[in-house]
């Protein structure tokens, strides 16, 4: 009889392993990439093959120079999940190569460079995302306009979805448009109502598929919540601090500035805040730290639209907070049990 | 639930519901597994140090005898589970997570199962709380529920505070244990009369019964007891949630409060007992009954016939597994304990323990290989799981980068082993396993820490020690300088005013050293004790019995060091009716130094090797002999009278502090005159020497205090005083001299300065003062001895020499510039005046010489009888130790059944009679001097007044001389004819009464 010895504890959870949890995420965001597919055209999905296969040939490929087992990081699944969500925010008719420099750069780069899962200090996906986005910001910002409202009057079909990632589709621009975050950013001084009347990419058409959009990703993130993937911490912090700045400066000059609703319903508000934001790796870890985290975003987004150079400021604003998240984690531990206050940053030696 | 008004519940953080399992073992009623074989006791089945074996191998014991011992505070008792025979004491694998073996006693019944007497404790409402606890101790309960904590123990502790709450934990919070359970189903009343036991012990204003709600048998079983008892103990039903069961989290379910990190529930006015404990204690208070038996799950997948059983300690598992139907093939795992927390066995012959309550025969299938460790993608289940609100996953991250201190800043000894954030894990961490590495790197490392400290404080106190050596040597030496510079023609008194001085720095340094040893190993025991404090308060058992261990040889070392420190310095007289004589003095000295020597060589011997008892006794030994040396000694540097009180003075720990304060103070004093001789000029050293003597002083008065008020015997007190005045003085005199000698030879090489002269006179006088000083600290001890009179004449003796030479220096100046200008008649006069100053100084110097001169033959004889006494005395040291040698040799022999031992025997005897013959000698030889003695103090005084006569004479002859010498130069002068008739009539009288008295002295 040869007995095993090993330390308590003796059982485990069953089931609920890491590469559960990534496939848990994973389809999570199937509501988002149905609407958006619904919305846009195929594009998202051509992109989403494209990104997988990236994303799994580079992981294996950096395993393998780091001589470490292929099968069993790859089951872990959080390349896959890299590539979905990078898919999910690229614009539906980014050439081939640019999905393919971003999911690559994300794993490589933003990842494996690090020490591979759980040892990167930014969200990958953001990463490869904002890496693409400074250095070719035009096809990073063509996204499909509604379909009334779009010349063509309808999606690309799958053909020229096809067509126009992997060569070039002479008709693009009769399907895209300014997204509502990038009209309204370039109103040109025009009062608000003006813009709403004046500008295509504002017209309700357009904000109307952004804000199916955007409640399809909610949907997905409560999905998360509901089964304890993540907590409710970071998202509804984020969508607070948000939701906050908008409606400080709507109230102050709503002539000038965007609505609270418009704020929160438009860009990758949603799919950053579920599924971007609540990155385990790179976000912060208690509770408390996670509600400074979400809040951090959710403030910095509204700055980087409100102010900064870009339309939408979802992965800059999470990258900024990446930075943050180890010195939040110093300040925000929890109380622990027979301690009267919580311990703060790292006084080492200093108390007893 | 809500008829009888049940306790709130509140709510704890985190926790896990993992399958409960408990259903299997519950199937099945109570077992009762026949005697097996063999039971195997471990010593060790508690917290603490493991019990000291009460029987040998071969003993027949009874069922219920008490076969082990407690073995210090925390420890316990252990019985004989049944009848039968001690078949062996011997290390056994028991049940340990280290999966070592420990000793065990074996125990092989005889089937009879023979009750020895039971003797209940009727009258627990009667008689004092410490009597029961101590009954219970020696009923040897303990906690039941993992731990093993001494009841009596914890009990104890309760009473530190008025206690609120006093919980019963019968949650059994881990998935597949039953045995609490079945046990509250089982023995209702005997576990409601055990907490009413208890709570009259510990009288708390709460009672209450912490239970999952997934044991409705067992509540309704209580409830309907409590109902119909109209008890005030109330049941909470808690939420079935791991690890409810927890003691701090049971507190916090029920009471809503925390138990401080670091602190025992006792703390915050609550204690938590088991409740198999409980149980425990009402069997053997009201049936007598020791703790021999317990309940315990056999469940798992691997056994046919899952089921609770009462079961004898010392059962060994693999008789419990067969009596559950093992199904060896299915066997994967075996733990003892519950899937949770419990500790995998290597193999089914551990025996069954006090705080066994399940063992999990798991199959494959049921507790499957863990999964291969994954990356932490710091998801927080662990943190949204761990009952202390920790965050794993930091702690995980500090754990793996060794970073301890931030793991510790990050409270992982808060970390209560739950396994809640591994249950969780899904990248299949095994954190615990990393969390109990962290911390116990973190506790050697502790331990590594408080050993270098320990090293670095006996560094320190090594410097001290040698500094004050130093000190010593040098003060010692300046003395020994000041004393060169006296003539040294005085050789028959010598030894006498000289023995105090190097034997009591000797007494001195012994009493420094132990005082200092004393301090160390104090400091040390603190130390250990606040380890150990920590230690059981972090219930970290293998450290305890260690530390105990140490502690309590410290302890052992302090009372042994006490007593040496007491002795040294002023041991008690015995020889009271020993007359004091110099040569006894000078015996007692040479005694002194040769056992202080002996003890010394033997201590450090002994320091290389700890463990010789032999050179332990010799040391001790050599103390004795020590210390019977310095009490004669002491009694001929003190007084006569001394009363020999034979009590030894046990110093109270103030007196032991002032002491201590005089050595320290001393010290310092020493120090700071050192460096005043170096620079005798320097005010501040010169300030901080006053200040340094005023602390002495306080010191000692201090010290004399304490001491008298504990002693009648004062002497003690006075004696260190006197002896340190004494080195003050010598000090003193010491730095005097080398003042007066720096300004000498300033003055020779310049003659004529006047500051210089007046300068010089203060110091002699300074020095005069100081040796005055000195001398009358010599007669102190002895009084109007003659060596007392030696300091003042070797004064006047210098002071002369110093005149002759100033004399002669000036003479000599004036010499040669009347060569170079000889027609200067004032130059003439000068130098015949110097010529004058130089005889008159030398015919005092002469004056002082003689009286010396003349040895008087009664001192001469003295003195060869003085040589005597001394070659006895070394003889008879010889002798002893030879003695001392032939029975060690004898011992040893004796050891080894050597054949010559009568030959040594012999050889003993022979060296005992040579050395009692030598002691009878010297004993004649002291008393035959006594007379000589007396005699010599007569002659003193005689000597004195022919000193003086000497020195009168001398006197006259000067002045003839100078009168001669005048009237050469200048022969018409009449008055200076006159003044030489006078004078030389002067001359002749003294000359007179000096040969009469050296006549008298001559014949005497």
């Amino acid at each position: 009889m040869s007995l095993l010895r090993i330390t308590s504890p003796h059982t485990h959870r069953a089931g609920r392993r890491t590469s559960w949890v990534m496939q848990m995420v994973m389809l999570a965001t199937v509501p988002g990439l149905i609407t958006q597919t619904y919305l846009f055209g195929y594009g998202t999905l051509i992109n989403l093959v494209i990104a997988c296969l990236t994303a799994l040939a580079s992981e294996a490929l950096i395993l393998k120079l780091r001589n470490r087992p292929i099968g069993f990081s790859l089951s872990d699944c959080s390349a896959l999940l890299t590539a979905v969500l990078l898919a999910l925010a690229l614009p539906p008719t980014v050439p081939w190569w640019l999905t393919v420099t971003a999911v690559s750069f994300s794993v490589i780069f933003a990842k494996q460079v690090y020490g591979g899962l759980g040892n990167n200090p930014f969200n990958p996906a953001m990463v490869g995302y904002a890496i693409c986005l400074v250095s070719f910001p035009v096809p990073m910002t063509q996204w499909i306009g509604a379909s009334e409202i779009i010349q063509a009057g309808a999606v690309p079909s799958f053909s020229d979805s096809l067509a126009a990632i992997f060569g070039s589709l002479p008709a693009i621009d009769s399907y895209t448009m300014a997204t509502p975050l990038d009209a309204f950013k370039h109103k040109d001084g025009m009062m608000s109502s003006e813009a709403y009347a004046s500008i295509a990419g504002l017209q309700s058409a357009n904000l109307v598929s952004w804000m199916y959009v955007n409640l399809a990703y909610l949907a997905g993130g409560l999905l998360l919540i509901w089964l304890r993937i993540i907590t409710w911490h970071t998202p509804v912090a984020m969508i607070a601090g948000l939701g906050l700045m908008a409606n400080v400066f709507y109230g102050l000059d709503p002539d000038n500035a965007a609505s609270t609703i418009f704020h929160l319903t438009s860009g990758a508000v949603m799919l950053g805040a579920f599924f971007i934001a609540t990155d385990p790796v790179s976000s912060c870890t208690s509770n408390r730290g996670k509600l400074v985290y979400g809040l951090g975003i959710g403030i910095l987004i509204y700055v980087i639209r409100t102010w900064g150079g870009y339309p939408d400021g979802v992965a800059f604003a999470v990258l900024l907070m990446n930075f943050a998240a180890p010195l939040i984690d110093y300040f925000t531990q929890p109380r622990a049990y027979g301690h009267k206050k919580a311990k703060k940053g790292l006084t080492i030696g200093g108390e007893k | 639930m809500a008829k009888q008004s049940n306790p709130p519940v509140y709510a704890f953080h985190g926790g896990i519901h993992p399958p409960e399992n408990k259903a299997q073992s519950l199937a099945l009623p109570l077992g009762k597994p026949s005697l097996p074989g063999e039971l195997v006791l471990p010593l060790g089945q508690h917290i603490g140090q493991a019990s000291r074996p009460l029987i040998n191998v071969g003993d027949r014991v009874q069922k219920g005898q008490a076969i082990a011992i407690n073995n210090g505070f925390l420890s316990s008792f252990l019985h004989a589970p049944t009848s039968g025979q001690v078949s062996a004491i011997e290390s056994r694998p028991v049940a340990h997570p280290s999966g070592l073996s420990d000793m065990c006693i074996i125990l092989t019944p005889d089937q009879a199962d023979e009750w020895i007497e039971l003797e209940p404790l009727e009258n627990w409402r009667d008689i004092s709380k410490t009597d029961v606890l101590a009954f219970l101790a020696e009923k040897g309960i303990i906690g039941m529920g993992g731990a093993g904590f001494p009841t009596q123990v914890k009990l104890q502790g309760a009473h530190k505070h008025p206690l609120t709450h006093f919980i019963i934990n019968a949650a059994e919070c881990e998935p597949y244990i039953t045995a609490d359970d079945m046990l509250i189903r089982e023995k209702t009343l005997e576990l409601i009369l055990g907490i009413e036991i208890l709570q009259h012990l510990v009288e708390a204003k709460h009672v209450v019964i912490g239970i999952e709600d997934n044991k409705p048998t067992a509540i309704a079983a209580l409830e309907k007891l409590l109902k119909e008892r109209q008890s005030s103990i109330q049941v909470a039903i808690v939420p079935t949630k791991y690890p409810s069961g927890g003691e701090k989290q049971l507190i916090q379910l029920l009471t809503e409060k925390e138990v401080p990190s670091g602190q025992y529930p006792a703390d915050i006015g609550i204690l938590c007992q088991n409740v198999g404990t409980c149980v425990a204690v009402y069997e053997a208070i009201k049936h007598g009954r020791p703790l021999i038996s317990r309940f315990t799950t056999l469940t798992g997948d691997a056994l046919k016939a899952p089921q609770n059983v009462e079961v004898l300690l010392g059962t060994p598992i693999s008789h419990l597994l067969d009596y559950a139907d093992l199904q060896d093939k299915k066997l994967t795992r075996l733990v003892m304990g519950g899937p949770m927390m419990g500790f995998t066995l290597d193999s089914s012959d551990v025996p069954v323990v006090k705080t066994t309550n399940c063992v999990l025969a798991a199959t494959k299938k049921e507790l499957p290989q863990p999964a291969p460790e994954q990356a932490c993608i710091r998801c927080g289940m662990c943190e949204q799981a761990c009952p202390a609100s920790l965050l794993p996953q930091q702690l995980l991250w500090f754990a793996k980068s060794q970073e301890h201190e931030k793991a510790e800043h990050y409270n992982l000894f808060d970390c209560i082993e739950c396994g809640a954030c591994s249950y969780v894990c899904p990248s299949s961490i095994p954190l615990v396993q990393y969390y109990r590495h962290s911390k116990s790197e973190i506790r050697e490392a502790r331990e590594a820490a408080v050993k270098s400290d320990i090293a670095k404080q006996r560094f320190e106190a090594r410097k001290a020690r040698q500094e004050a050596e130093a000190a010593e040597k040098e003060a010692k030496r300046l003395a020994r300088q000041s004393a060169s510079a006296k003539p040294a023609a005085k050789k028959p008194a010598k030894p006498a005013p000289e023995a105090p001085t190097p034997a009591a720095p000797a007494v001195d340094e012994a009493a420094k050293k132990a005082k200092i040893d004393l301090a160390i190993t104090k400091a040390k025991l603190k130390k250990l004790e606040k380890a150990l404090l920590e230690a059981q308060e972090k219930e970290h058992t293998e450290e305890i019995s260690a530390l105990q261990t140490q502690v309590d040889e410290t302890k052992k070392d302090i009372s042994e060091l006490e007593t040496k420190v007491a002795s040294t310095p002023v041991a008690p007289t015995k020889k009271a009716t020993a007359p004091a004589m110099s040569d006894e003095a000078k015996k007692a000295k040479v005694d002194v130094a040769l056992a202080s020597t002996k003890l010394k060589k033997a201590e450090k011997q002994l320091a290389e090797d700890p463990d010789n008892t032999e050179l332990k006794a010799k040391v001790s030994g050599f103390s004795a002999d020590l210390k019977t040396a310095q009490e004669a000694f002491e009694k001929l540097g003190g007084n006569n009278t001394k009363p020999a009180t034979g009590s030894k003075p046990v110093l109270s720990d103030e007196a032991k502090k002032a002491k201590v304060d005089v050595a320290l103070a001393s010290t310092k004093l020493k120090k700071a005159q050192k460096q005043l001789v170096e620079a005798p000029d320097n005010a501040e050293i010169k300030a901080k020497v006053a200040g340094f003597e005023k602390d002495l002083k306080e010191a000692e008065s201090r010290f004399a205090q304490h001491n008298t008020a504990l002693a009648d015997n004062a002497t003690p007190a006075v004696k260190p005083a006197m002896s340190d005045d004494y080195k003050k003085a010598k000090v003193d005199v010491a730095l005097a001299s080398t003042k007066l000698k720096k300004i000498q030879k300033q003055l020779a090489d310049d003659a004529d300065n006047e500051v210089l002269k007046t300068k010089a006179a203060d110091f002699e006088k300074a020095l005069k003062e100081a040796e005055a000083r000195l001398s009358s600290l010599d007669n102190n001890p002895a009084p109007d001895t003659p060596p007392a009179k030696k300091p003042t004449m070797s004064d006047d003796y210098k002071k002369a020499k110093v005149d002759v030479a100033l004399a002669s220096t000036k003479l000599k100046k004036i010499q040669k510039q009347l060569a170079e200008d000889p027609q200067n008649s004032e130059l003439q006069g000068k130098a015949v005046e110097f010529e004058k100053t130089l005889k008159d100084a030398e015919a005092q110097l002469a004056a002082l010489d003689v009286p010396v001169t003349p040895e008087p033959a009664k001192s001469k004889a003295q003195a060869t009888d003085e040589d005597a006494t001394r070659k006895l005395k070394i003889d008879a040291a010889i002798a002893k130790a030879s003695l001392k040698k032939a029975e060690k040799a004898l011992s040893k022999a004796k050891e080894l059944n050597s054949e010559d031992t009568s030959s040594l025997e012999q050889q003993v005897e022979k060296a005992k009679a040579h050395a009692d013959e030598l002691e009878h000698a010297l004993q004649n030889g002291t008393a035959s001097a006594e007379p000589v003695a007396q005699a010599n103090e007569q002659s003193a005084e005689f000597k004195e007044r022919l000193k003086k006569q000497k020195v009168a004479a001398a006197l006259a002859k000067a002045q003839v001389n100078k009168l001669k010498r005048l009237l050469a130069a200048d022969p018409e002068v009449e008055s200076l004819q006159q003044e030489l008739a006078a004078a030389e009539k002067t001359q002749q009288d003294e000359e007179a009464k000096l040969e009469q008295l050296t006549n008298t002295q001559e014949n005497r």
